[in-house]
């Protein structure tokens, strides 16, 4: 790998390059000797531990607490997406007694915790936790997409809206059919990232007593003992963060594929390396 | 209304700890990104290596997972905390870390390549392009990205609420559970302490964003 950074390394860098290499590795290998020998003193690896994971009652449970987490993502998303896209038009509508407003609103919504969002509606209007949970995900996330849908509206070239006004296209129109659609594919990577963030989200759901994936786990250490707590969690976690890796690959892939393409025939590299500084993606 | 005039102690509290949280979090977080940046963009294939993977795992570790593994799990293994604080402020500023090392190293991809060569040319070696050319540019474009992440922050620390710490969501919980009456009022002055927090931020990484522009 070049770099601008740094010169090809000659045969001495490349000697240090290793060293360095080889004492960071030693280091990072002494860290995880570390821990796994904490872990052996707490008996972690006793085989009794993990044996819970050949009785498929354990994994039934996971099994449902995954479910449960995905269902309330896919829920959402799918509900979030076509909101954010109304939110986003009321947002840059022409009459004023519409955009300001709105912008307050969407200003509120993103601008307060999720939890809190969706302990206020399970609390507030006395839902169930799933409910909660997916009613918390949508206001939040369909503000988020407003606001990414507008700023792919906003980086297009002005005159794709004067264009489509001047072929007799009405302000809508216009909107739905010249706009929206470059908007959206140039912005996919930052949706998609987005659509990460949710299923990320859904594990607050642990704290409105929503029986997701999480919950799973605590109920299961709880019922099983707390010896158990370490491998279910383990077990869990890597679940999680595997699904969520996956999404974030085909985010990456959608990036790839879109540059590639030159998003509509209309963005220029240009834009899409000032739009990634912009938007060093959602947290 | 009252609910709120006269819990306004209660509520101030939890305003001073999520700020508390926010702010050590932060500098926590912003340190320990920048390293990490460092190290995704350095000669040294390890420490490439070890970023790439921490920023990639923690990146799409959901944060609640984060805050059950230091609060939960953690103190079982023996590591134990005199507050529960503490174990807020590591899932929150080595989540947040992940973030910032991935914005800082977007905005060292954005320093024109002329820079580091000019750096280059006239004899520095890369600690020194790094910390005197290219870094100081790279944080200039990423101030705005970086308060985003810094909002998101603030917001984030309300999970610590559900962990133990008792800070503006934790106490919005609690101050919900004892006046059932009075629940949406009491969640609407928590929201409104987190916008008092999250608005300014924004429109400060409004401003900064089109300061920037411009000097670009």
């Amino acid at each position: 790998m070049s770099s601008v950074l740094y010169d090809v390394p000659g045969p001495k860098a490349r000697r240090v390059s290793l060293i360095a290499s080889i004492i960071g590795g030693l280091l990072i290998l002494g860290l995880l000797a570390w821990v796994v020998m904490t872990l052996a003193q707490q008996g972690i690896f006793e085989g009794r531990r993990w044996q819970i994971f050949t009785r498929a009652d354990v994994w039934r449970l996971l099994g449902n607490g995954l479910g449960s987490t995905l269902s309330a993502a896919a829920l959402a998303a799918v509900i979030a997406f076509p909101l954010g896209l109304l939110l986003c038009l009321l947002r840059i509508s022409d009459a004023a007694v519409i955009r300001i407003p709105m912008r307050i609103i969407l200003e509120f919504l993103r601008g307060m915790p999720v939890v809190l969002m969706m302990l206020f509606i399970l609390l507030g209007f006395g839902t169930s936790a799933f409910i909660a949970v997916v009613a918390g995900l949508v206001l939040y996330n369909a503000a988020v997409f407003a606001e990414i849908i507008r700023a792919g509206i906003q980086s297009l070239p002005k005159g794709q809206r004067e264009a489509g006004l001047a072929i007799g296209l009405t302000s809508f129109k216009s909107r739905m059919l010249i706009e929206l659609p470059q908007a959206i594919r140039r912005m996919m990577p930052s949706l998609v990232a987005q659509m990460v963030v949710l299923l990320k989200d859904t594990s607050l759901g642990y704290i409105v007593a929503y029986g997701e994936l999480l919950r799973a786990v605590q109920v299961m250490a709880d019922f099983l003992g707390t010896q158990y707590l370490f491998p279910i969690f383990f077990v869990a976690a890597a679940i999680y963060i595997a699904i969520n890796i996956s999404v974030s690959r085909i985010a990456v892939w959608i990036e790839r594929r879109g540059s590639r393409k030159a998003a509509g025939g209309v963005a220029t590299a240009n834009t899409t390396a000032d739009l990634q500084v912009g938007h060093a993606g959602p947290v | 209304m009252d609910v709120i005039i006269e819990n306004l102690p209660l509520y101030w509290e939890g305003f001073l700890r999520t700020l508390f949280l926010s702010v050590v979090s932060g500098i926590f977080a912003l340190i320990l990104g920048t390293l990490l940046a460092a190290a995704r963009v350095s000669p040294v294939a390890a420490l490439r290596g070890f970023s790439t993977v921490y920023v990639e795992v923690l990146r799409n570790t959901p944060l609640t997972i984060a805050f059950f593994f230091a609060a939960v799990v953690l103190p079982r293994l023996g590591v134990k905390f005199e507050q529960f604080e503490v174990a807020a402020i590591i899932a929150l500023s080595t989540y947040t870390a992940a973030f910032i090392a991935e914005a800082v190293r977007s905005g060292v991809n954005s320093v024109p390549v002329g820079q580091a060569e000019a750096a280059r040319s006239i004899g520095m070696k890369f600690s020194q392009v790094l910390s005197l050319i290219i870094l100081p540019q790279a944080l200039r474009t990423v101030i705005p990205p970086l308060i985003n992440i810094l909002i998101a922050l603030v917001k984030n620390s309300s999970v610590a609420g559900a962990f133990f710490v008792l800070e503006l969501f934790g106490y919005g919980r609690q101050l919900a559970n004892a006046n059932g009456d009075a629940v949406i009022t009491v969640l609407l002055g928590t929201a409104f302490f987190y916008l008092l927090l999250t608005v300014p931020l924004g429109i400060l990484a409004n401003t900064v964003e089109r300061k920037v522009a411009i000097a670009r």
